[in-house]
């Protein structure tokens, strides 16, 4: 069970309350009349999909209703910040390399129960780029 | 590759069956294959087996990071079915159904099919509405589909809550008498022992790391047992599919969810089919070990940790308690999660790719297993002539960009 921080309420509230919505960040295209086949179907159909952090949208339908953003490990799950709609994140899987790299921060890889996941996968959860 | 057969059963029993040989070898990785398949679960070894039976492509190797069926082969709740809505699912998955009947024999394996019959409940009109058209576009198709009265449900499910005082009251039902049920592991191994047989190498505890590609023409793989070249590559990698698709430099409209399943303790036979239902999201069936398989549906977020999350468990053993009150207080073993890789429109995709040579057969989210002879008999003829089987041009990457898309998530629903 999730414990997520509606960045609105300012509360932790049970993952019943909410319901993910996909990947954040993602732009209508301002002209679709003006799209190629590929830009619109790219926008409709394709999304990052990475095993490690990932920046999605979630909204707390039986709470206040909102939208807003998480950032979160798809491997361990675990949700790393969540932030209103309109806000960049400030923790990316780029961020978190460089901070591992410097020492100052241990990213959690444990958790994990993937078949036969070897230290490149785990360098991957890390945000390692391999 | 030593058949077997009853006299075969008596002959070994005679020296305590101590002396089976190995069911397939497990050789080093050689230099250079025609064909590489990344995967080693059901999909990629039937790919193998019919690359090398159908099409003489013997020099193959699967290369598979854990050990062979251990992903969402050994995840699924087994179920076989092919009442899919439209011509071209339903073409695909009912020329599995085909194979499926005659695998056993063909395997010298018993994957142990049985033809039990799959019902998917109605419980509101617009479900029965959607199932008698489900049911006529089957029936146009030659597949064996019918819709069933609560009376008729009743006699095949004697344990089933039918009254009109139910929760979510089953108004009908369709049925595919053809459907049933498959030994998941049993397919695994039997299709990786009739590849090996063939000639084809199992390569287990071999991840790929990256894709050897020149002037956009892929002719091998990196892997944590070194390079090895192949001109044609086929990836068979469910959950896994999109970090592949990433390491050859291009995206697949894919996402990747955790999708549960649990069983209960082992129970004398008290159901000899397999109900599904999608409107209160549950189905169940009974292994010949006397355990309830029950299916659950995905957790909406992305993950590829193979674990689900406990509200999902809840609500799924609210509906399967509700539709059968005599399992309230049945106890459940185990639970398990498997990584499925959703397509938008509840298809697989079966495609070339940007990359010339690489092949990627994946998207079957919530239920591939039913069409894992199918999907490897098409795969291996993509393979082998490089250009799309008939069955899967309809599931070229191309539908994205086209809008040509097969919307089976009707069908596709809850029941896996």
């Amino acid at each position: 069970m999730f414990h997520i921080y509606c960045p609105y309420c300012e509360e932790l509230r049970e993952e019943e309350e909410f319901h993910p919505k996909g990947q954040a960040h993602i732009e209508r295209p301002k002209d679709p009349e003006a799209c190629s086949d590929e830009e619109w179907g790219d926008y409709l159909f394709f999304r990052d999909n990475p095993r490690g952090i990932h920046h999605e949208l979630w909204v707390h339908a039986v709470g206040c209703r909102k939208f807003f953003n998480a950032t979160r490990n798809t491997v361990t799950y675990e949700i790393l910040e969540t932030y209103k709609m309109g806000e960049q994140p400030t923790i990316t899987a780029e961020s978190l390399a460089n901070r591992e790299a410097l020492g100052s921060v241990q990213v959690a890889g444990g958790g994990q129960q993937t078949v036969g996941a070897s230290n490149a996968s785990v360098a991957s959860v890390k945000g390692v780029k391999a | 590759m030593q058949r077997y057969s009853g006299f075969g059963l008596a002959k070994h029993a005679l020296s305590h069956h101590e002396n089976w040989e190995r069911q397939w070898r497990n050789p080093t990785p050689k230099k250079q294959y025609d064909v590489i398949i990344v995967g080693g679960g059901g999909h990629g070894l039937a790919t193998a087996y019919y690359l090398a039976k159908e099409h003489g492509i013997k020099n193959v190797a699967v290369l598979e990071k854990g050990w062979l069926g251990g992903g969402n082969t050994a995840r699924n709740t087994t179920i076989v079915r092919s009442n899919y809505l439209w011509d071209e699912s339903a073409a695909l998955y009912e020329h599995a159904m085909k194979l499926w009947e005659g695998l056993s024999q063909d395997l010298n394996y018993n994957v142990m099919f049985s033809q039990r019959g799959v019902m998917n409940l109605g419980h509101t009109l617009q479900d029965m509405r959607d199932i008698q058209r489900r049911v006529n576009a089957n029936r146009l198709n030659g597949i064996d589909s019918e819709v069933l009265t609560p009376e008729q449900i009743q006699e095949i499910v004697p344990i089933m809550d039918c009254s009109k005082n139910a929760r979510y009251p089953i108004l009908g039902a369709s049925w595919q008498p053809r459907a049933g049920v498959a030994r998941h592991d049993a397919v695994a191994w039997g299709f990786a022992r009739a590849a090996d047989a063939l000639g084809v190498d199992l390569l287990q505890n071999t991840e790929v790391t990256g894709f050897k590609i020149r002037d956009g023409r892929v002719f091998g793989v990196h892997t944590n047992r070194g390079d090895i070249e192949a001109k044609t590559v086929g990836c068979v990698a469910a959950g896994n599919s999109g970090v592949l698709a990433k390491m050859a430099g291009f995206r697949l409209p894919l996402e990747s969810h955790p999708l549960q399943a649990l069983v209960s303790e082992p129970l004398k036979p008290i159901l000899d089919t397999v109900v599904m239902s999608n409107h209160v999201h549950g189905y169940i069936s009974q292994t010949d070990k006397g355990d309830l398989v029950i299916g659950a549906g995905i957790d909406g977020y992305n993950g590829y940790g193979q674990r689900g999350s406990y509200p999902t468990v809840e609500h799924t053993l609210q509906a399967i308690v509700e539709m059968f009150p005599i399992f309230s207080r049945v106890r459940m073993n185990r639970q398990w999660g498997g990584i499925v890789d959703t397509c938008p429109d509840a298809c697989p995709i079966l495609s070339a790719t940007p990359v010339k040579g690489l092949y990627f057969n994946c998207g079957w989210g919530t239920g591939g297993f039913k069409a894992t002879p199918g999907s490897g008999h098409v795969f291996a003829w993509t393979l082998a002539k490089n250009q799309a089987h008939p069955l899967a041009a309809p599931f070229s990457i191309d539908r994205f960009h086209s809008g040509a898309l097969v919307d089976e998530h009707g069908a596709a629903g809850v029941a896996h």
